[in-house]
């Protein structure tokens, strides 16, 4: 799975029955501690009502219709989770409503 | 699925008899403001998107998963065309 950033959203009226009244989220990968953005956008299903700014994990390819959404759909990426927290090395590298200084 | 406008289409008669009968656009890959930013690849076009227009593409076994392409030779199938783009809130792309 990847974490990833949600930057935008999409709509479009002309879509695939199936998915019909899913929220289309636009993504793009983030690195381990969320701030740097490593590669190209994209479009993933909404599961979990992520929001705009959210640092959220992705499945992509057959994975992405394992869910009860987008069973049997065209679709190739899904937002499974939002992510709260993120720690790397015994530090904590990101906490979704900021990291507070330890002074504070 | 990627963002991708339709840049044209392609004629093929002779082809895998499960694509008969199948509109086959070509795509190029955009960034999320529409600007075109890869290589061109061929969909096949369940929702009658133009040429010009901006649309989503579903790839692998997910261009299988519609009653067109069951069963077919597909990796990549068009499934939403875009209205509306916003990116940080901000207006970045409308259908003219």
């Amino acid at each position: 799975m990847k974490i990833a950033r949600v930057i935008g959203t999409t709509i479009s009226t002309v879509k695939d029955e199936k998915i019909s009244g899913t929220k289309l989220l636009i993504v793009r990968q983030s690195d381990a501690t969320g701030e740097k953005s490593v590669g190209d956008s994209f479009v993933a299903i909404d599961l979990v009502d992520a929001g705009q700014g959210d640092l959220v994990m992705t499945a992509e390819g057959s994975s992405a219709r394992q869910t009860y959404l987008t069973k049997d759909c065209p679709v190739d990426a899904v937002i499974i989770g939002v992510l709260d927290e993120l720690e790397v090395d015994g530090q904590m590298v990101y906490r979704q409503s900021g990291i507070q200084k330890e002074t504070e | 699925m990627r963002i991708a406008r339709v840049i044209g289409t392609t004629v093929s008669t002779i082809k895998d008899e499960n694509l008969t009968g199948r509109k086959l656009l070509i795509l190029r890959p955009t960034d999320e403001t529409g600007k075109v930013n890869g290589k061109p690849y061929v969909a096949v076009d369940t929702l009658d998107a133009g040429v010009g227009d901006l649309v989503l593409t579903a790839h692998g076994s997910g261009g299988r998963q519609t009653n067109q392409t069951k069963n077919s030779p597909v990796d990549a199938v068009i499934m939403a065309v875009i209205d509306w783009l916003e990116v940080a809130g901000e207006e970045v792309y409308r259908q003219s």
